[in-house]
């Protein structure tokens, strides 16, 4: 619930404040977001399993980004950037759609 | 469903909170990822060459608007200094002179080009002439003048019965010859494209040449 009300509460500062992303961050941080998205799939899958622990979350949601950015960096200063970034959103995006599925099914029973 | 309502069921644990934090800068990040994205959709799918023109563009009109701007404090200044309104009638007669020019009142010189267009079997029609007219007036031409005719904004071209052309109801025959005031190479560049001017000259038979010349003297005039 406090996770929610956070992520609420975050989307709507953003749009509050309207920040603007600098221009080194650019690159990385959509590939963070999904990552920090599959992360948080993860960790309601994880709390609907009985296995959550909040320790592993967070641990989980700063590698994930940190190391989805380092690996789209890296990507870039090989000259790869665009197509590493790409699988990177492949794999984070099957991820997702795992976990999504897994909720789906502890929730609905399908 | 009941893991659902527990899911949901908030407890203060120090885990909760941090949890809640990252999903608050999660979704901080998101909205302003969202927004940078919105802002720049314009440029974002340019190609670098395109971008590179863009910016030629720009930086050529802002050099030219930049020495509108001193020509313009330029007379502001002298404007502001003299007392008996020497400058402003100086200035207003600048003034009467460009327009002067430009509507075809005045004779005009500088340099320019000559288009001669010999038509001895008499096929050039008027819509040739019109659309070397338009032609040299999109390429900068600033005073055209047709045999010992000033054109001005409101000339107009018509084809005789037995060949020859009026324009503003004066007859003309051929050779028409035009003396054409503007950048010289930019006019012939306009003149000369594929399918341009000259070649539909060619195609009706009739020889056309192009000279570019440092000093072309116009004396027809219009009378106002």
């Amino acid at each position: 619930m406090i996770a929610l009300i956070g992520l609420v509460a975050g989307v709507v500062l953003g749009f509050v404040l309207e920040p603007t992303v600098p221009l080194w961050l650019q690159p990385y941080l959509p590939i963070a977001i999904v990552a920090a998205l599959d992360a948080m799939f993860g960790g309601v899958r994880a709390k609907l399993d009985g296995i959550f622990d909040d320790k592993v979350f967070v641990v989980s949601f700063l590698s994930n980004a940190v190391i989805s950015a380092m690996i789209v960096f890296l990507g870039d200063q090989l000259g790869v950037g665009s197509q590493l970034s790409t699988g990177v959103v492949v794999v984070l995006g099957i991820r997702i759609f795992s976990n999504a599925a897994a909720i789906r099914r502890k929730l609905l029973g399908a | 469903m009941r893991a659902l309502f527990d899911l949901l069921r908030p407890r203060a644990s120090r885990g909760q909170l941090i949890g809640g934090v990252l999903c608050l800068i999660l979704g901080f990040a998101v909205a302003a990822q969202v927004q940078s994205n919105e802002a720049g959709t314009t440029f974002a799918t340019a190609r670098q060459d395109e971008l590179a023109g863009i910016l030629a563009d720009l930086s050529q009109r802002s050099d030219r608007l930049r020495a509108d701007i001193r020509d313009l404090e330029d007379t502001r200044a002298k404007l502001q200094r003299d007392g008996q309104g020497e400058a402003a009638m100086a200035e207003a007669r600048r003034r009467a002179a460009t327009y002067g020019v430009l509507a075809g009142t005045l004779p005009a010189a500088g340099p320019g080009i000559e288009l001669d267009i010999d038509d001895p079997s008499r096929r050039v029609l008027s819509t040739v002439l019109l659309n070397a007219v338009q032609e040299l007036r999109d390429a900068g031409a600033e005073v055209i003048q047709i045999n010992d005719i000033r054109v001005g904004v409101d000339t107009f071209f018509l084809d005789r019965p037995g060949g020859g052309i009026e324009i503003d109801r004066r007859h003309l025959d051929p050779p028409y010859r035009f003396l054409v005031i503007g950048d010289a190479h930019t006019m012939s560049t306009a003149l000369n494209i594929p399918g341009g001017v000259m070649k539909s000259i060619q195609t009706t038979g009739a020889a056309g040449s192009i000279t570019q010349r440092d000093q072309i003297t116009i004396r027809a005039v219009r009378s106002s």
